[in-house]
């Protein structure tokens, strides 16, 4: 089989787990300060103490899903990762930090029982994880769309290429993406006043994402789409409009899986409109980077595949344990009293 | 400065930065297992206490390491395209392993031990911590194999078509001889370092606590701490021993720098501090071991050492000789003026990494003493020991690090590719510097918010012991034991 497009195969699917799993702790972040907010100032503190524990046991690995990406990237298409990762250098920058904050916020926030300490961490808890998804987006959908490539393989455009309105519509979207998940995974992992405020609110942000999506891969369908593109499309459509139906139902699982399902689906049509290319070029007279001359020789590919083959099914064991193990839902009655220092 | 030397500047702050807080990861996360896993075969109180006070004192260490880790990744293509696109094909393996293999693990269980209090059985609560040390040693294992390459490429066979060095034999890759030897020491070191946390840590609060029924528990964490960090500093003596002699054979460069020994020597001696410029004008040596350079170096007192006047010329003929061998077309990858690292740093690091690594020996040493039976620290003095005695094994794995990147230059993968031919072509300088800026400023922000949190953490010292088995999980409305 060919490797090449084995690996091109694998990163997308990295690239779907990233925005299926860490989507939705970027929802329950950015969220905090809707959904985070109650009668009064115990009360807030308490949703979100709760909203927090929901992901707490597992926001870091779902970041590794993106570590992952960037580290397959590097192995299976050392020229598509030194592009990209140049190329994005500003905006990197910031997700770099987003993340960095935001992760920050997880672990200290709850270490002084001190209201202006926990309201900072907040503020970098809810600016990271607006943050990212969005700057994501912005980088996936630049990917797509191409971008100025020399016949180096270099990128010769500047900051400013990168913040074209495709882009920031696919940043939009990856962000509202997250927000609709983040609140359907609220619904089902918490009880009482918190689970009704999130399933209202779930309906509002999945008829939004519902129309930033459909614009952005409808946008990058007619520039770049292909048949198959424009299959997981409709699919990503309907599985979103499933979710918010479910979720006016009450059917709060299937809710989940729906947008787990648009996330997925959002990748899937991004690699299928992206293939055989990994950085199409805008340029006339530079190179493409492709599966082909972007790739490593094929000893690595082997060797990476040997090792998705036996590691990835034990990761994804331990990761569904986890999820089992901390399946419960989270109410404020669960909270225990503040052990931090004061 | 060009883009060159800001994204030079910019890996030794994030790398050494990020190193701070990697080895004590490794080590605490042992300790912290160890103190869990004897809670859990022999339910005493105090290894409860002591599992819950260091883990603490852990999560508030790994979160930066953890963040800072992620920059680390990005860097590479960032700010190092031209290298990532040459020696991708080898160096992006381990980096991916290291993912999918360490990075799961050790997140994964983390999140399953913070949240598990309670909510899993206690032996595999305990297990979970183990799993994310094992999680970190991996992680050093893989990263450790991608930099023992830059030191000491092999596995690899250069591609005239595409330009680049690609995979030959990956297993040659993973057991490269500086790797075998790289990682024991630097493994070691960690635990040298979670030891020295412990010990320190616990001084302190020993001192405090004195007299008070909290004495004994903080007598017993000094002292295993004392003994982690004993053990470990031997077989890091051992390695480094090892590791000497392998420097010497495939890079000579960095153990005549080491010395800043100019002249082919036989016998040469070993300074242990000196006077100077070290560029080999007049130097006054202060304190000289006869022969031990030439023992350190061959593992004979009468080695020949090749001197830095000598290896500059046979440095210039490998270049030459790789540039006869793939052609014309890889001669800017490995022809420089100057095949001499900074001599003075790595001189120095080289000296303060020892001399900081067998201080905190004598200090563990001193601490096992004055705690035996009964015993109480109880000069003024100790305080100093408490706070110096983490920082000591930290500082000599920074100097370490500089002393091995640093003597390595102006190589960034030895003998294929200088560092000047790494760096991004398509990066201006404004924008390396706007991201120096921006790590530096954030870095130092999170240094001063961690290390007070820590202070705040070591001053409550652990807390009371409450029975973890009447805490009843039975109803489901009770509060959970560990929330955010």
């Amino acid at each position: 089989m060919d490797l090449q497009l084995v690996w091109f195969g694998l990163i997308g699917l990295l690239w779907a787990g990233y925005l299926v799993l860490e989507g939705f702790d970027f929802g329950v972040g950015a969220l905090l300060p809707a959904l985070g907010s109650g009668d009064d100032a115990e009360d807030t503190e308490k949703r979100r103490r709760v909203m927090l524990t929901t992901i707490g046991p597992h926001w870091d690995g779902n970041e590794v899903w993106l570590l992952t990406a960037g580290g397959a990237t590097f192995a299976a298409f050392p020229e598509w990762y030194a592009t990209m990762f140049s190329a994005f250098y500003l905006p990197l920058l910031l997700l770099l930090v987003a993340l960095i904050v935001r992760n920050m916020g997880f672990e200290y926030r709850h270490k002084r029982d001190d209201v202006a300490w926990r309201r900072r961490w907040d503020l970098a808890i809810i600016g990271g994880s607006v943050a990212a998804p969005f700057l994501v987006g912005v980088a996936l959908t630049n990917v797509v769309r191409g971008l100025p490539i020399d016949a180096d393989l270099e990128y010769a455009g500047s900051v400013l290429t990168l913040l074209n309105p495709l882009a920031i519509l696919g940043g939009l979207a990856v962000l509202a993406l997250s927000l609709t998940h983040g609140a359907f995974f609220l619904t089902l992992k918490t009880t009482g006043a918190i689970r009704e405020d999130a399933r209202r609110l779930g309906t509002t942000l999945g008829l939004g994402t519902a129309v930033v999506a459909v614009l952005t891969l409808g946008w990058l369908g007619l520039t770049s789409g292909s048949v198959w593109s424009w299959v997981t499309t409709v699919v990503a459509a309907v599985s979103l409009l499933g979710a918010i139906g479910a979720n006016a139902r009450r059917r709060e699982g299937w809710a989940f899986v729906g947008t787990a399902v648009t996330a997925a689906t959002v990748v899937a049509t991004y690699f299928l409109a992206l293939y055989p290319d990994v950085m199409p070029t805008t340029l006339a007279g530079g190179t493409s980077l492709t599966i082909e001359n972007a790739s490593s020789s094929p000893l690595t590919l082997q060797i990476m595949t040997w090792a998705a083959v036996v590691f990835t099914p034990v990761v994804l064991v331990y990761t569904g344990y986890t999820y089992y193990t901390f399946r419960r839902r989270i109410g404020t009655q669960h909270i225990p009293a503040a052990v931090a220092v004061s | 400065m060009g883009s060159l030397d800001v994204a030079r500047w910019q890996f030794a702050i994030t790398t050494v930065y990020h190193f701070l807080f990697v080895p004590v990861t490794i080590g605490l996360s042992a300790v912290v297992a160890y103190f869990h896993t004897q809670w859990v075969r022999t339910h005493r109180p105090e290894y409860y206490r002591l599992t819950k006070f260091f883990g603490k004192l852990f999560l508030i260490n790994f979160a930066l390491g953890l963040v800072t880790g992620i920059v680390q990744e990005f860097q590479f293509g960032m700010n190092w395209s031209d290298y990532s696109r040459f020696v991708g094909d080898i160096f992006g393996a381990p980096l991916a392993f290291e993912a999918l293999l360490a990075f799961f693990l050790e997140s994964t269980f983390l999140g399953v031990w913070i949240f598990g209090w309670g909510r899993i059985p206690e032996k595999l609560h305990a297990s979970s911590m183990w799993l994310v040390h094992i999680g970190t040693v991996l992680s050093a294992y893989f990263i450790l194999a991608a930099n023992s390459f830059m030191q000491n490429p092999v596995g690899y066979r250069f591609n005239p078509e595409t330009g680049r060095a690609e995979m030959a034999d990956f297993l040659a890759v993973l057991t490269n001889k500086v790797q075998l030897v790289t990682f024991p020491h630097v493994v070691l070191s960690a635990y040298m370092v979670g030891g020295a946390v412990v010990m320190g840590v616990a001084l302190w609060l020993l001192r405090r606590e004195a007299g008070t029924d909290d004495e004994p528990l903080y007598r017993r964490a000094v002292r295993v701490g004392a003994v982690v960090s004993l053990v470990a500093a031997l077989g890091v003596v051992v390695s480094g021993d090892i590791q000497g002699k392998i420097m010497t054979e495939v890079q000579p460069m960095k153990m005549a720098a080491a010395e800043a020994l100019y002249e082919t020597t036989d016998n040469a001696p070993f300074s242990v501090l000196s006077i100077g410029p070290l560029d080999g004008s007049e130097a006054t040596r202060i304190i000289e071991v006869p022969g031990l350079l030439s023992f350190l170096g061959t593992g004979s007192v009468d080695g020949t050492v090749d001197g830095i006047n000598d290896l500059k010329g046979s440095e210039r003929a490998m270049a030459e000789k790789v540039v006869e061998r793939y052609g014309p077309d890889v001669a800017p990858l490995v022809l420089t003026d100057d095949y001499t690292p900074i001599v003075p740093v790595a001189y120095w690091s080289f000296r303060l990494m020892m001399g900081l690594g067998f201080l905190m020996m004598a200090l563990a040493l001193a601490a096992l003493w004055v705690t035996r039976g009964q015993g109480v620290p109880r000069s003024r003095w100790w305080t100093v020991v408490a706070v110096v005695g983490p920082l000591l094994p930290i500082f000599a794995n920074s100097f370490g690090w500089i002393f091995t990147e640093m003597g390595r230059q102006p190589w960034l993968v030895y003998g294929l590719m200088t560092t000047a031919t790494g760096v991004s072509p398509s990066v201006s300088v404004a924008e390396v510097w706007v991201s120096m800026v921006v790590y530096t400023l954030l870095y130092a922000a999170l240094a001063v918010v961690e290390v007070k949190l820590f202070l705040t953490y070591v001053h409550r010292g652990a807390e009371p012991f409450v029975d973890p088995a009447e805490h009843g999980d039975a109803d489901e409305d009770a509060p959970l034991q560990f929330a955010y």
